[in-house]
């Protein structure tokens, strides 16, 4: 945008140019002085509406980080009995917290059922989602306003109630299901217990996130020229063809992208499971990492292991999330940052 | 820059069913004969997705003892009565909670909203040192798991004697690093440079300029940051989870889920839940059905070209 650069250039050689282009059919009077303020104001400007970001980042993103990354240094050292005032201090840890964390059977068998999960979810979810989308773009398709929007309809439902209902599901006394094998005299299987729990946590991730995925896909769909598909319309492609070998490959790079965010959010999962506790004994209080990370920093009270636990699932999050955008990114080009 | 205004006059975004979705490259030759696979597989879909709506929909009509009772599609007789034993728990507790939840929403996505219109302009119209540098930085926020920052962000409220708080829960979802993002895109898609150029030759100063040349041309986009923002703040449970410890400010979904919690010893007060969830859900999906009529679901994944 060549526009932008102009103010700056025009702030510099303000004060004494003789002519500055775009202010001529001012007054000379009010004309010379005044790219030179507005200048000055451009320059600053940016800055100025920047400010309430930057300042918002700085306290509530940055800030908390580093505490973290601080807490997690420290440890809490006991004098004596530990009563009194000055028993106990707050002292530097090394790396203690994190020697403990990483070898914390709890917190490795959390994250390997979460990554249980992640593995029913993200290919399911991301699976689902491209179908759809293709099914939406399809030709001569009907209804398909109506479906966008009830499949888009779990987006505005939150987790928790998300979680709520298809626990509800779930429960032999309530569920519709359980009533039709009943009727139908066909085994019941445990939802709630042992294998059939990840499924049944993951439908309703699923249930939520497909919808949101599917139009992120759908609408870099219905950005592809008109002319790819005049083009393979005469080469004589299906429309089977087409949706492979032209849809897929174009909307790759967004299917990448709803891939990372998916799993950032797999790996995050709280709230869906902190809901269907009470329906259920075989959920943990430490289920999964959050939840350890929960339960350590507030029914335990040691946040000094949970800011460690909470650092390690972090860069846990990041590392796999950028390896996988490594290992992909390196085959389409095309990114959605603008 | 085209999508974002034409978008809001095309007539048809989401009104007619079908035809009026796709650009208008669809072939007319054979629009007659319908593709059987893909509709049958979206009306699946969109069944899978309408299921436990439409569950907890019969289910809330339904009194405590028709609820274990009655086949589960079964309409029951007990709505009414829901809804009042509802409101009448614990002195109106649960209309509290939506209370709340609408001010964390509505007021927590009005104030993401404006910050993320100031920071998307500022990042789209003006070239300035360090400009790449503000926005990864703020774009990380999205990568940063909320679990590192929701238990020092509680610990740190804790120390500002501010936990517990409304602004405690409000405060930290200000800053959407996605809103940030989707606000820079629709301002270089909307707002061209030499609109603001002009504006600067009026002499109107630059706080001016964004606000009576620009902020209108980026309110479609900008409702679409309200909305991606409000839905989140309302989803939100992690946060007041950890924050709040004062059920009179709880938004719905917390206060749902002690309900639930509380109910697995006593059963009674499913019926409760159930009510309580149909009613949490409705404001947000009768907004997207309002709101479908002049807005539409791509805008969410930041689409601007058609």
């Amino acid at each position: 945008m060549a526009a932008e650069t102009s103010p700056a250039r025009g702030a510099r050689r303000a004060p004494d140019a003789p002519e500055t282009p775009g202010a001529a059919p001012a007054g000379p009077g009010r004309g010379r002085p005044a790219p030179g303020r507005a200048g000055r104001r451009v320059r600053g400007a940016p800055y100025a509406f920047l400010l309430p970001a930057v300042t918002l980042f700085a306290l509530f993103f940055a800030l908390p980080i580093g505490y973290a990354l601080f807490l997690s240094l420290r440890k809490v050292e006991v004098k004596g009995l530990g009563l009194g005032k000055g028993a106990r201090s707050e002292v530097w840890a090394g790396f203690a917290n994190y020697r403990d964390a990483l070898s914390d059977s709890e917190l490795l068998a959390s994250a390997v059922r979460v990554l249980g999960y992640g593995a029913i979810v993200v290919p399911c979810m991301l699976g689902l989602a491209l179908v759809l989308a293709l099914m939406l773009d399809a030709e001569r398709t009907r209804l398909s306003g109506f479906s966008r929007l009830a499949i888009f309809l779990p987006y505005a439902v939150p987790g928790v109630i998300a979680a709520l209902m298809w626990g509800f599901l779930y429960l032999p006394d309530v569920s519709p299901f359980y009533y039709l094998l009943d009727k139908g005299g066909l085994p019941q299987p445990d939802l709630l217990d042992g294998g059939p729990l990840f499924v049944a946590l993951a439908n309703i991730a699923l249930w939520g996130g497909t919808g949101f995925n599917m139009i992120v896909i759908y609408t870099s769909l219905r950005s592809i020229p008109a002319e790819i598909y005049e083009a393979a319309r005469l080469d004589g492609a299906s429309q089977l063809q087409t949706a492979l070998r032209i849809k897929i490959p174009i909307v790759a790079p967004s299917l990448v992208l709803t891939f990372f965010f998916s799993i950032i959010a797999t790996l995050q999962v709280f709230s869906e499971p902190t809901t269907l506790k009470p329906l259920t004994n075989s959920l943990s209080t430490t289920w999964s990492p959050l939840m350890k990370v929960y339960q350590d920093a507030f029914i335990k009270n040691d946040i000094y292991s949970a800011a460690a636990t909470s650092v390690v699932i972090a860069v846990v999050t990041l590392a796999l999330s950028f390896g996988f955008l490594k290992t992909v990114g390196s085959r389409s080009n095309q990114g959605e940052t603008p | 820059m085209t999508a974002v205004t034409t978008r809001r006059t095309a007539p048809a975004a989401g009104t007619t069913p079908g035809t009026a979705q796709g650009p208008p490259r669809r072939a007319p030759r054979d629009g007659r004969r319908i593709a059987w696979v893909p509709t049958m597989a979206l009306l699946i879909g969109a069944a899978y997705c309408l299921l436990p709506v439409a569950w907890i929909v019969v289910a809330a009509t339904k009194s405590g003892r028709e609820l274990f009772s009655t086949f589960t599609f079964l309409p029951g007789t007990g709505f009414t009565a829901n809804i009042a034993d509802l409101s009448a728990y614990r002195d109106g507790v649960y209309w509290r909670w939506m209370l709340n939840s609408l001010f964390y929403a509505g007021f927590g996505a009005l104030l993401s909203t404006a910050v993320s219109a100031l920071s998307g302009y500022a990042l789209a119209v003006y070239r300035f040192r360090g400009r790449e540098t503000i926005f990864n930085v703020l774009l990380a926020g999205v990568l940063m798991p909320p679990v590192i920052l929701a238990v020092p962000q509680y610990l740190l409220m804790a120390k500002a004697d501010m936990a517990d708080s409304y602004l405690s829960v409000l405060l930290p979802l200000i800053l959407s690093p996605y809103g940030v993002y989707l606000a820079r895109i629709y301002a270089a898609a909307s707002v061209p440079a030499d609109v603001v150029e002009a504006g600067r030759m009026d002499g109107g100063g630059e706080w001016r300029i964004f606000r009576s040349v620009a902020l209108p041309m980026m309110l479609p986009g900008l409702v679409t940051v309200f909305l991606f923002q409000f839905v989140a703040v309302w989803n939100n449970f992690l946060l007041p989870y950890i924050m709040l410890g004062d059920d009179q400010k709880f938004p719905v979904t917390l206060g749902l889920y002690t309900l639930l919690q509380q109910g697995s010893n006593t059963p009674a007060l499913y019926t409760l839940v159930i009510t309580g969830a149909l009613l949490a859900v409705v404001p947000l999906i009768a907004l997207f059905l309002v709101i479908q009529r002049f807005w539409s679901l791509d805008l969410l994944s930041g689409a601007v070209k058609s």
